[in-house]
């Protein structure tokens, strides 16, 4: 099971990684969420993988990791506050600037201003 | 007083004029002086152990012990002389202002800064620990920038605030450096401890750096040759500022820390030579050149160049009697100087101008101000009867002892000093009368010159009766300069000594130097020599234009590049560790895999290459990704995680519509941006990166965690310490709470931020273009369909009620304040889309950025009832609650933290995607106030209220 966990962390990795570099905001928002699906899925892993050993007290004996999971649980609601915050940047820039291009000619010039 | 109330005060003060500006002028001028006077007495009242018992009194807190860096403050002679004159002068200077500031100057803050300054200074005179001093010395900087840059209006008062804190700045820098140094030398930053090093200090091989790091930290502040020209440019402050600054406090700064280190750096040659060459440089250069200023402020800026110069120059010479000269000058300085320029400030007020070449036979028009400034300016001459003749004349006596040229030297200093002080009187206040002044002058009111007067009378209490009056208060300051007892008789007759005669002959050229003043004026204007605020500029704009190539080759503004560099290099690091690491094989035990799993990893993979393969089409991009998000929530599942999936499936719904509502209004196509090679380069570091990240998951996967965990304490404290049974949650409230605050905030600041872009976006270009927005895919002519309408109602209750049990039952089973949230934002977020933005705002009760602060809020407060209850921050009790008719509820107090959680989700949001509707309705979608557009149980054209391409407002 451990290699499956492994492969998929190390696929939503790639393909993120792949999307971020391209040249559309809207990709790179795309590539940004594929990359935290991976990153929350690692910081989950850390625990390390337990079956049917959920972290409530009661009848079970052996109990799964609780800590990454209360982290993770945090990342997973930041991370909407991120993709939010990005793809509203992403989509003001758009209107603002009529394109979607995340590069920029020079430095502190707008490829272009106004209407 | 307590040392560090004294310190406090100031800052404390500051405070209040700032922002009780509408109280009134005079209500901020007496909190100011309130705040200052209180520390004066608190000062006041520990003057009998200072002078009387002759203590020195040490005062510690611990900040930072393991870098050495305490609050720790002390209370000699001469911080006590330096306290007095920062408070004592700005009790006067406060009066002052209060009178001189013009209507349209803005009063409260001048006074803020002026608070700020205050007790920056007041925390460098009193402080014991030399990094303690540094960060009141950095104050000063900052504060004094703020002040002499008050007038913002004026590109002169901009440009002088903002060379003065380049250079003090700079040599606040390098004073940090030799401060280090000294601390290292002599194993400790207290200062006690430092001076009783000394021998140490001067031994170690170190010392130069140390002293030369030191001293160009005391000579920029000090305005010391080279570094003088800062200060001539910083009279572009109002004149109050000039007066306090130049007088009694910043500029003394300098010189009250290299009389602090005295024992401990001087007496050798290289203290002698630096710091006295320097001085007679400054004192001679200074002099020479306010002889032939114009500018009333400018003839007293060098002046005050050359004072400064004259005390370092006794300070450098290293000898007992200099280092007592040096601090009877301090004192008399601070008194005719301060007098001084509050006169220029008077006559710049009534005149109209400081032109002293406009100006002349003010005697009579104005003639309190005359004496007032006469008086001080005979003292700034060295005329007998005077408190400036004392000191001048120890001055030149402690020259004549030690050498020829020094002798010679401070005499022509004298002579200058002489000529330019009667040239103030001579040009500004003798001769005839005018009639072409900029306005009329007269005497102004009381408030005005009562500051100066009473400088006068000091001035003239000492010049005539030193010993009786200072001559005390003198000796236990210089004895705490120089470190053991040292006692000077203050006297105005001496006899016929060496310094008398230099006296003398300084007072007779000066006259005579005075007298050839007017013709050798445009002799000295069309002298070349070096231009210090042209060298100065050009060289800042020199450094600014590298740091701007050095930006822009690095921020080329190809986002692409920044990211890409970033992957390779966090890939390289992680490589290298890999290598330059040990591995040992895993040994756990893997878990089987089953059919589930496949199936569940073939749709993973096959949807996370879909999504690079399919990204140009941003819908089915999208789609593609979601059902990524879900095979995680269901591992989440799989994996004893039955929070985390709860949550993972609600924020994945949410993302999704807030991704799916913003790509309704941006391309829907990706178009062919990148060359072939450039997406195989891509496709390499994607690779190579997601295999790395891969292979050090299943390392982690296949090893036991080397170090026990803390999650079993977590677990084992779950129920009685925090009363839950779900660890998870009870981790989120209780162990973990202070993180979780901080994540709401940053949550709730995100929506706010997102509320921020779109109301901006609707200003400027981006709202021109959504006026003329043409949907640009086919649009339903049914927006609001019946069956969409009629499920979202009544689901709103159903998803409410599940809403609060998930809410209520999260501390024992999964669920809690995130989730639930999620659920309920979702919940009113199918009311927006069943029925339109208009509808479901009117029936909003609750604004969402009041939700946000309000769960900030319940969640801060329920922390703070913790710690009122003398727990710590965020401890929480629990009980069993009986409600009749319900399962007896096990409540927790962290519930109340859980509730704030809540709030914040849900006004998070609701904001965000409510931010987004606006963006749609600018854009010209209809608004409708009734649920649906076709109502079939009425008459259709009562319920269409549709009014096309109506805009917001």
């Amino acid at each position: 099971m451990e290699v499956l966990v492994a492969i998929s962390i190390g696929a939503m990795t790639a393909s993120g990684i792949y999307l971020m570099l391209r040249l559309r905001t809207f990709t790179v928002v795309l590539g940004l969420s594929m990359l935290t699906y991976a990153v929350n899925v690692f910081l989950f892993a850390s625990g390390r993988l337990v079956t049917g050993a959920p972290p409530i007290l009661g009848s079970l004996d052996t109990l799964s990791d609780p800590l990454p999971q209360a982290l993770v649980l945090t990342a997973i609601v930041i991370s909407f506050g991120m993709t939010a915050l990005v793809v509203m940047l992403a989509l003001s820039a758009y209107l603002n600037a009529g394109t979607d291009e995340i590069d920029i000619e020079k430095p502190g010039e707008q490829p272009e201003t106004g209407g | 007083m307590s040392l560090a109330l004294i310190a406090a005060l100031p800052f404390i003060g500051a405070l209040f004029p700032g922002l009780m500006i509408r109280a009134g002028r005079n209500v901020c001028a007496s909190i100011t002086l309130s705040a200052t006077a209180l520390a004066l007495i608190g000062l006041l009242m520990n003057a009998p152990a200072v002078f009387l018992r002759g203590e020195t009194i040490l005062e510690s807190y611990e900040w930072l012990p393991q870098i050495g860096l305490n609050v720790n403050f002390m209370l000699d002679g001469l911080g006590f002389l330096f306290a007095l004159m920062i408070l004592g002068i700005g009790l006067l200077i406060i009066i002052y202002a209060r009178f001189y500031l013009a209507g349209s100057d803005p009063m409260g803050n001048f006074y803020t800064y002026l608070l700020l300054f205050q007790g920056a200074m007041v925390g460098i005179v009193l402080s014991d620990n030399i990094l303690l001093l540094l960060i009141f010395w950095e104050l000063t900087s900052l504060s004094s920038f703020l002040l002499i840059g008050y007038w913002k209006h004026l590109p002169d008062g901009r440009q002088g605030a903002r060379m003065a804190l380049t250079v003090t700045g700079m040599g606040g820098l390098a004073m940090i450096g030799g401060m280090l140094i000294l601390g290292q030398i002599a194993g400790s930053y207290d200062i006690h401890v430092i001076l009783q090093n000394g021998d140490a200090i001067r031994e170690s091989e170190l010392y130069l750096p140390a002293l030369i790091l030191i001293l160009l930290g005391a000579f920029t502040k000090s305005a010391q040759f080279p570094f003088h020209f800062w200060l001539p440019h910083a009279m572009a402050a109002p004149t109050p500022v000039s007066a306090y600054l130049h007088s009694a406090t910043m500029v003394k700064a300098g010189l009250f820390l290299m009389a602090r280190m005295w024992p401990a750096l001087s007496g050798t040659p290289e203290w002698f030579w630096i710091v006295s060459v320097a001085g007679l440089i400054t004192m001679v250069l200074g002099a020479v050149i306010a002889l032939f200023k114009d500018d009333l402020k400018a003839l007293l800026a060098f002046s005050t160049v050359s004072h400064l110069g004259l005390i370092t120059l006794l300070l450098g010479l290293g000898t007992e009697y200099a280092a007592y000269a040096a601090v009877f000058h301090i004192i008399n300085h601070a008194t005719f100087k301060a007098a001084l320029f509050m006169t220029a400030g008077i006559v710049d007020h009534e005149a109209h101008t400081r032109n002293i070449r406009l100006l002349g036979g003010l005697r009579r028009l104005m003639p309190i101000t005359f004496t007032i400034g006469t008086i001080a300016a005979l003292s700034m001459a060295g005329i007998p009867l005077f408190n400036g003749f004392l000191s001048k004349e120890m001055m030149l006596q402690a020259a004549e002892e030690t050498g020829l040229w020094f002798a010679v030297i401070a005499t022509i200093g004298a002579i200058f000093s002489v000529a330019y002080s009667f040239r103030f009187i001579v040009h500004t206040f003798l001769g005839p009368v005018r009639d072409d002044y900029p306005h009329r002058p007269h005497d102004p009111g009381f408030g005005m010159w009562v500051s100066p007067a009473i400088l006068c009378v000091l001035v003239v209490v000492i010049g005539l009766f030193p010993a009786q009056t200072v001559g005390g208060f003198v000796d236990v300051v210089a004895s705490a300069v120089v470190g053991n007892y040292v006692h000077e008789h203050l006297a105005i007759w001496h006899g016929v000594t060496p310094a008398l005669i230099m006296s003398i002959i300084a007072v007779g050229v000066g006259i005579v130097v005075l007298a050839f003043q007017r013709g050798l004026a445009p002799v000295w204007d069309k002298a070349p020599r070096p231009e210090a605020k042209a060298m100065f500029d050009a060289l800042v704009s020199r450094a600014a234009k590298g740091a701007n190539e050095l930006t822009d080759a690095l921020h080329d503004g190809a986002i692409s590049r920044y990211l890409g560099i970033l992957t390779v290099v966090i890939l390289g690091y992680a490589v290298w560790a890999f290598v330059s690491g040990t591995h040992v094989p895993g040994t756990r035990e893997l878990l089987p895999i089953g059919p589930v799993e496949m199936v569940f990893f073939a749709v993973l993979i096959t949807c996370s290459l879909g999504v690079v393969l399919m990204h140009r089409m941003r819908f089915v991009a999208l789609i593609v990704i979601s059902i990524c998000g879900l095979v995680v929530a269901m591992s989440f599942v799989r994996f004893s995680a039955p929070d985390l999936a709860l949550t993972q499936l609600t924020v994945e719904v949410a993302t999704i519509i807030l991704l799916l509502l913003a790509l309704n209004y941006m391309p829907k196509e990706t178009p062919v941006g990148t060359t072939f090679p450039r997406r195989v380069r891509d496709v390499v570091i994607a690779l190579v990166t997601g295999g790395a990240v891969g292979g050090l998951a299943y390392a982690l996967l296949t090893r036991s965690p080397s170090l026990p965990t803390i999650s079993d304490y977590h677990v084992a404290n779950s129920y009685t310490g925090g009363g839950g049974n779900n660890v998870v949650n009870v981790i989120l409230v209780d162990f973990r709470g202070f993180d979780t605050m901080g994540e709401i905030i940053v949550l709730g600041i995100a929506a706010l931020v997102i509320f921020a872009i779109v109301e901006a976006a609707l200003q400027g270009p981006a709202s021109r273009r959504l006026r003329n927005w043409v949907p640009d895919m086919p649009q339903s002519r049914d927006r609001h369909p019946l069956m969409m309408v009629v499920v979202t109602r009544m689901t709103l209750p159903i998803a409410l009620i599940v809403g609060i049990y998930i809410f209520l039952r999260g501390h024992n089973e999964p669920g809690g304040g995130f989730i639930s949230g999620l659920v309920v934002a979702i919940a009113l977020l199918m009311q927006y889309m069943a029925s339109g933005f208009a509808f479901s705002t009117e029936r909003q009760r609750v604004a969402y950025h009041g939700m946000i602060s309000a769960g900030v809020l319940i969640a801060v407060l329920s922390g703070l009832a913790s710690v009122v209850l003398g727990w710590n921050f965020l401890t929480s009790t629990n009980e069993y609650l009986y409600i009749p008719g319900l399962e007896r509820i096990h409540l927790a107090s962290a519930v109340s933290f859980d509730l704030g959680v809540f709030l914040t989700v849900v006004g998070a949001v609701m904001l965000a995607l409510a931010s987004l509707s606006r963006i749609g309705l600018r854009a010209g979608e209809g608004v409708n106030l009734t649920p649906m557009d076709v109502d079939p149980s009425a008459d259709h054209s009562r319920t269409e209220m549709r009014a096309d391409r109506q805009k917001e407002n």
